[in-house]
C-alpha cells in the first residue's frame, strides 16, 4: 500500500475559485481511479494561490485481477454469433463453457500497476477540470486544442510512494519537483512522498492549508486590534479571500489618517473591503478607529513598516477620492438631484425613475390619508418618497451603488431632513433579504410599501413575472420584502385597494397625467364593485367602498372604460396570486404549512396578510390537536357526501323539522344553531382561537350523527333535511378556512 | 529529475537599485524599463500618435496580438480619459497619463518572473515590498476581447494590470499573446514616496510633473467637461465611422483601425461631455466595437490568417 501525491502548481489561482476546485479535483480524482478499480482510503486536497493538490491514501500496487463471465450466443445460433462472440472475448471455441444450451467465457482482466493507471487517470482529470473560466496560454496555445487551466499550468508533482508516476500534459512533465514561497523560497524544491510534502513546504513558507491559513489570519488580526486598543470587526469572506491571496499570511496593523472619518463609515468600510481587503477596526464605544488590518504574504525584513506605509498611501488615495465626491454630494440639495431622476430610465416599458418617484409618493400619500396606515405624519411619508431615489444620481453612489439609500440617509440628515425622512430614505430597500434587520418606523414601512407596490405591479403590468428561476428586477424579494414589513409591523392593509390604486396611478403615470389628477377623500360607504363613471370631462374610478382616483381631464376619452377595469382586475388578481405564493415560500421556514395558507386564501376576500397569518397559525394549532383532527374527518366526509350528491349550500327555512327526527340530527342542529353565530362572531372579532374552539365543540354531534343517522334515506324529505345539515356543518366550517384544501 | 522550468528570482536588490537610496526619476524610470524589456529582446517603439484611452488600443498591440506570428514589443502610450479629469485638483486622477505597454507572444513561460524582473530592476525590494497576483479579468467591449489575468499589488496598490490575451477584435487569439501594462504616474509615486502625482520628480534635475503636466490638466478638464463643441464632436464621430468603413472596402486594415480609435476617443469626449443618455451609450459602444472588429477581420484577411 502506499500514498499518491498529486500537486498541480500554476500561477495565481483566483482566491474565489480555490475552495471549489479543491473539492472537484477531489471528486474528479475519485470518480476517475474508481472507473479504474482503484478505491484509496481517503483523500484529503490542499489549496493555495499556487497550487492545488491532493494526497491519496492507501492505495494498492496493483490493482486485483478481475475474473468475469459473460453470457454468448445460444448454441443453436447461427456460426456468425458465435465468430463474433469469439472475436470480443479473444477466445477460442474451446475455451467456452456450454450450459443450457447457451455459450459461456470466462474473461480474465489481470490486475494492473497502480502507477499505470494514475498516469492515465490524472491528465484526464485535467483535460475535465470544471473551471468556472479557464485559459489558454505560451506557444501551445497556437492549437485550439491546448490544454485549457485556470492560469498558466507550471509544474506537477506526481508520487507514489517514492516513486515519480510518470505522463506528460501540456509540455509538462511530472516529476518530484516544486517550489516554496515565491518569494522566501524560489528555488526547487524536491518532495519525497505525500509524508513529507505538507511539512517541506512550509519549511519553505507555504501552509498547504487553506483552513489553518484562515485561522493565522483571524488570530493575528485579532491580536493585532487588541494590541492597538481596538476591536476587529469580523468578517468570514475577508477571512476567506485572504487566505486565498496568501501562502504565507501576515496580519499587519495599518493606520489612515483621521480626517477621513467624516466620510460615512460604510464608504471607507466598503473601499477596504472590496478594493483593499482590509478588515476594519472600532474603538470600545463601536465607532470606526482610523486604522485597518492588512494581511501581506510575506514576513518583511524591516517588520513590516513599509508595507503597512504603502497600504496607508493606497487607501488614502483612494479615500481623497471618495471624500471628493462625498464633500460635492453634500452641496447638492437631494431635491435637486431628484429632478434629474428625470433622465434616469427605470425600465424603458416603465418610463423614468423620476415618474416611480412620483407614483411612489403617490401612492404613499394615499396610504396615509386613507389611514391604510396610522399614526404617520403624511407630510413626512410624501417627503421620504420623493428624495428616497436621489441618490441614485449623487457621485458618491456613482461610485459605490451598494450604498444607494444609505448614503441618501446620510446626505438628508446632513441637509437638515428630519431624522424620519433620512431614516426612511436609509432604510427604504430593506429588508434586503430574509435576514435583513426589518424597519419598523412607520414613515420607512410606507415608503417601502408604496415601492414595492408600485415595483410588483409595474412589471406585472408589462408580463415580466418571474418564471422558473429568471427574476431579473428580483421581484420575488420585493415580494418577500413587502411580505416581512407587513408582518413585523403587524400592518392591517387592504392589499387588493392597494394594489387597484397602485394599478390606476401606473396607468395614468403612463398617461402622462400623474400631476392633472386630484385624489379626493373617502366619499362614502356604497358597497360595490369595481366602477368607473365617466362623464364629460371627468372620470371616477371606484374599488369596494374607496374611492381610487378622479380627475378632471382632456384625456379621458382616450380610456376604454371596461378595458381599464379589466386590466385593473387582471393585475390585482396575479400579484395577489403572486403574494400566496411568496408567502407560502416565506412561512414554510417558520414551519406553517402551505395546505393551511391555501384553506384560508381560499376562502376569498382575505387581503389582509397580518388577519390571514392569525388565521392560519390558529388554523395549525387546531388541525394538529386531536380535536381538530376528528373534526377534520368529520368534515371531510360530510364534504365527500356533499359532493357526490353535488349539494349546494341551502338554508332550512326553520329549526323545525318536517318529520320527527332522530334525537341525534336534533343534537347537531341544535349544536349549529348555537355554534354558527359564535364562530361568525369570533372570526368577526378576530378572536380565531376562540372561532376553533366553538368549532371542536360540534365534533361530538357531527361523530354520533354520523354514527346513527343515515343520511341517504329512502324518504327525500329526510334525504334533503339531512344534506342540509351537513352543509350547514361545512358552512359554519368554512367561516374559518375551506377545509377541504386541508392534507391528511 | 524533471521539474518545471524556474528562473532564479533577483529577489533582493542589495547590490542594485533601493527604494530608500536614490528613486529613479519618473523619465529614468521609462529609461529603465526601456533597457530591461530591450535586453529581453523586446522591440522600444515610440507612442502612437493617435489619442487613445489605453495602450492596448495600440496597433502594435492589437493587431499584433492576431495571427502566428511571434511579437515582443514595449513602449510608453499616453492615455486619455477625459472623465478622469478632475481639473489638477485631485492627486491621483488625471485625464491624461502614460502607460509602459509590453506585449509577447506567445506568452513565455516564465512571463511572471521575467515581470518580476523589472519591478526589481525599477528597485522594488521583495524582502520589504509585498507583491501579490489578484485576479483581475480584462475585458474591451470596444476591442472586442477579453483575456485572464491578475492586478499586481505593491504593498496594496495595483502598479500593473497583468492579462493573458484569449481574443482580439473577436478573434481567438493564436499563440496567446502576455500582455503587461504598468501605471507609471502611479509606480513613479510609489517608488518616489510621494503622495501627489505632481510632486513626482520628472527628470532628477528640478523639473516636476506637475511643471510639466498640471496647466495641461486644468485646461484639458475644462475643455473635456465644459467646452469641446458636441455638435462637432457628433459630426467627428460619424465622419471617423464613416471613413474607417471608406478604408475597409479599400481594403486597408491599418488606416481603419486608426479611424476605429479616433471613433473611440470621440465617444468619451462625448461622454464626458454627457451628451450621450444610458439607453444610447450602448449603441455607441457596439458602433465602435463593430469598427474594431471590420478592422481586425480585414487585417487578419489581408494577410491569409483564418479566424
Amino acid at each position: 500500500m502506499a500514498d499518491f501525491l498529486l500537486e498541480l502548481l500554476s500561477e495565481e489561482i483566483p482566491a474565489r475559485m480555490q475552495a471549489k476546485a479543491a473539492n472537484d479535483l477531489v471528486r474528479l480524482f475519485q470518480d476517475r481511479i474508481a472507473q479504474a478499480g482503484l478505491t484509496p482510503e481517503s483523500v484529503v486536497s490542499y489549496v493555495t494561490p499556487r497550487r492545488l493538490a491532493l494526497i491519496a491514501r492507501n492505495l494498492p500496487a496493483e490493482t486485483a485481477a478481475v475474473s468475469e463471465e459473460i453470457k454468448g450466443p445460444r448454441v443453436s445460433a447461427p456460426p456468425q454469433a458465435l465468430e463474433g462472440f469469439l472475436r470480443k472475448t479473444r477466445l477460442g471455441a474451446e475455451q467456452l463453457v456450454e450450459r443450457d444450451g447457451v455459450y459461456f467465457a470466462t474473461v480474465e482482466s489481470p490486475g494492473r500497476p497502480t502507477a499505470d493507471l494514475l498516469a492515465e487517470a490524472v491528465p484526464d482529470v485535467l483535460r475535465a477540470f470544471p473551471w468556472p473560466k479557464s485559459m489558454r496560454w505560451g506557444e501551445a496555445s497556437a492549437a485550439s486544442e491546448s490544454l485549457r487551466w485556470v492560469r498558466p499550468l507550471q509544474g506537477i508533482v506526481a508520487l507514489l510512494g517514492e516513486q515519480i508516476v510518470e505522463f506528460e500534459i501540456a509540455g509538462i512533465r511530472s516529476g518530484a519537483a516544486t517550489v516554496g514561497h515565491r518569494f522566501h523560497h524560489p528555488g526547487t524544491i524536491t518532495i519525497g512522498s505525500a509524508g513529507d510534502y505538507v511539512e517541506k513546504l512550509r519549511a519553505c513558507h507555504v501552509i498547504l492549508d487553506p483552513a489553518e491559513r484562515r485561522q493565522l489570519i483571524a488570530d493575528g488580526a485579532a491580536k493585532a486590534a487588541t494590541e492597538a486598543g481596538l476591536v476587529l470587526v469580523e468578517d468570514e469572506g475577508l477571512l476567506q479571500e485572504n487566505a486565498g491571496l496568501t501562502e504565507w499570511p501576515v496580519p499587519l496593523l495599518g493606520s489612515f489618517d483621521p480626517e477621513f472619518l467624516r466620510v460615512p463609515r460604510e464608504v471607507i468600510q466598503l473601499t477596504m473591503r472590496t478594493n483593499q481587503k482590509y478588515f476594519a477596526l472600532v474603538d470600545s464605544a463601536g465607532n470606526l478607529a482610523p486604522h485597518f488590518i492588512c494581511v501581506a504574504n510575506i514576513v518583511a525584513s524591516d517588520g513590516g513598516a513599509a508595507i503597512a506605509e504603502g497600504n496607508r498611501k493606497v487607501l488614502a488615495a483612494r479615500l481623497s477620492d471618495a471624500k471628493f465626491f462625498w464633500e460635492h454630494d453634500l452641496k447638492v440639495p437631494l431635491a435637486d438631484r431628484a429632478a434629474t431622476l428625470q433622465q434616469i430610465v427605470f425600465h424603458e416599458k416603465l418610463g423614468s425613475v423620476a415618474d416611480k418617484v412620483e407614483r411612489v409618493a403617490r401612492l404613499a400619500k394615499w396610504l396615509v390619508q386613507e389611514r391604510i396606515v396610522r399614526r404617520v405624519d403624511a407630510d413626512q411619508v410624501q417627503r421620504a418618497a420623493r428624495l428616497a431615489k436621489a441618490d441614485l444620481v449623487s457621485e458618491s453612489v456613482g461610485e459605490f451603488p451598494e450604498l444607494q439609500g444609505t448614503l441618501g440617509g446620510y446626505l438628508a440628515r446632513a441637509q437638515g431632513e428630519p431624522d424620519a425622512v433620512a431614516d426612511a430614505i436609509r432604510d427604504h430597500y430593506r429588508p434586503a433579504g430574509q435576514s435583513d434587520d426589518v424597519p419598523d418606523d412607520p414613515v420607512t414601512a410606507t415608503v417601502n410599501i408604496a415601492d414595492r407596490i408600485d415595483t410588483l405591479v409595474a412589471f406585472f403590468s408589462i408580463g415580466e413575472k418571474p418564471t422558473g428561476s429568471r427574476d431579473p428586477f428580483a421581484l420575488r424579494r420585493a415580494a418577500l420584502s413587502l411580505l416581512q414589513i407587513l408582518v413585523r409591523n403587524g400592518l392591517r392593509i387592504p392589499l387588493r385597494e392597494v394594489l387597484v390604486q397602485a394599478a390606476v396611478l401606473l396607468k395614468l403615470s403612463q398617461l402622462g397625467a400623474l400631476s392633472s389628477v386630484t385624489f379626493p377623500d373617502l366619499l362614502d360607504e356604497e358597497e360595490g364593485d369595481h366602477e368607473v363613471t365617466a362623464e364629460v370631462g371627468s372620470f371616477t374610478y371606484r374599488y369596494g367602498s374607496r374611492v381610487s382616483t378622479r380627475w378632471n381631464s382632456a384625456l379621458t376619452p382616450k380610456i376604454e372604460r371596461g378595458q381599464m377595469i379589466e386590466e385593473v382586475i387582471d393585475l390585482q388578481d396575479a400579484v395577489m396570486l403572486f403574494f400566496a405564493d411568496r408567502l407560502k415560500v416565506q412561512q414554510r421556514e417558520a414551519g406553517v404549512r402551505h395546505d393551511l395558507i391555501d384553506a384560508v386564501f381560499a376562502l376569498g376576500g382575505e387581503d389582509d396578510l397580518v388577519r390571514l397569518l392569525a388565521r392560519v397559525k390558529a388554523l395549525q394549532a387546531f388541525v394538529e390537536s386531536a380535536q381538530g383532527a376528528d373534526l377534520l374527518s368529520g368534515y371531510k366526509r360530510a364534504a365527500n357526501i356533499l359532493k357526490k350528491e353535488s349539494w349546494n349550500s341551502r338554508k332550512l327555512n326553520d329549526s323545525t323539522f318536517p318529520y320527527s327526527p332522530e334525537p341525534e340530527e336534533r343534537a347537531l342542529d341544535e349544536a349549529l344553531d348555537v355554534a354558527d353565530p359564535r364562530v361568525a362572531a369570533a372570526v368577526a372579532e378576530e378572536d380565531f382561537e376562540r372561532a376553533m374552539k366553538v368549532l371542536a365543540g360540534l365534533r361530538g354531534p357531527v361523530d354520533d350523527f354520523f354514527e346513527k343517522v343515515t343520511v341517504n334515506d329512502e324518504d327525500p324529505v329526510r334525504r334533503e333535511t339531512r344534506l342540509n345539515l351537513l352543509a350547514r356543518m361545512r358552512d359554519a366550517v368554512h367561516r374559518v378556512a375551506d377545509f377541504s384544501r386541508i392534507e391528511g | 529529475m524533471p521539474h518545471p522550468p524556474k528562473r532564479a528570482i533577483p529577489c533582493c536588490t542589495r547590490e542594485g537599485r533601493s527604494l530608500d537610496s536614490q528613486p529613479l526619476s519618473f523619465q529614468k524610470l521609462i529609461l529603465t524599463l526601456h533597457e530591461y524589456w530591450g535586453a529581453q529582446g523586446c522591440v522600444i517603439l515610440q507612442p502612437y500618435d493617435l489619442e487613445m484611452g489605453a495602450g492596448t488600443f495600440h496597433p502594435a498591440t492589437t493587431l499584433r496580438a492576431l495571427g502566428p506570428e511571434p511579437w515582443k514589443a514595449a513602449f510608453v502610450q499616453p492615455c486619455r480619459r477625459p472623465t478622469d479629469g478632475r481639473y489638477g485638483e485631485n492627486p491621483n486622477r488625471l485625464q491624461h497619463y502614460y502607460q509602459y505597454q509590453v506585449i509577447l507572444k506567445p506568452s513565455p513561460n516564465d512571463l511572471q518572473q521575467l515581470y518580476l524582473g523589472s519591478l526589481a530592476a525599477i528597485g522594488i525590494d521583495f524582502t520589504r515590498h509585498d507583491i501579490r497576483f489578484v485576479e483581475d479579468d480584462w475585458e474591451s467591449p470596444t476591442l472586442g476581447a477579453w483575456g485572464l489575468g491578475w492586478e499586481v499589488w505593491c504593498d496594496g496598490m495595483e502598479v500593473t494590470q497583468f492579462t493573458y490575451f484569449q481574443q482580439m477584435g473577436g478573434f481567438d487569439c493564436r499563440p496567446v499573446s502576455g500582455e503587461l501594462t504598468y501605471g507609471l504616474e502611479r509606480l513613479a509615486m510609489y517608488i518616489q514616496n510621494k503622495d501627489s502625482v505632481f510632486d513626482l520628480d520628472f527628470n532628477d534635475s528640478g523639473v516636476s510633473y506637475g511643471d510639466v503636466f498640471l496647466e495641461n490638466e486644468k485646461q484639458m478638464s475644462t475643455w473635456n467637461f465644459e467646452v469641446a463643441n458636441t455638435d462637432s464632436l457628433f459630426d467627428l464621430f460619424r465622419k471617423a465611422a464613416a471613413e474607417c468603413e471608406n478604408c475597409l472596402s479599400a481594403g486597408l486594415p491599418i488606416p481603419a483601425y486608426e479611424q476605429a480609435i479616433k471613433a473611440s476617443h470621440v465617444f468619451n469626449l462625448l461622454n464626458a461631455r454627457g451628451v450621450i443618455s444610458v439607453a444610447e451609450r450602448q449603441a455607441y459602444i457596439g458602433r465602435v466595437r463593430d469598427l474594431a472588429k471590420g478592422a481586425c477581420a480585414a487585417w487578419m484577411e489581408k494577410n491569409g490568417w483564418a479566424a
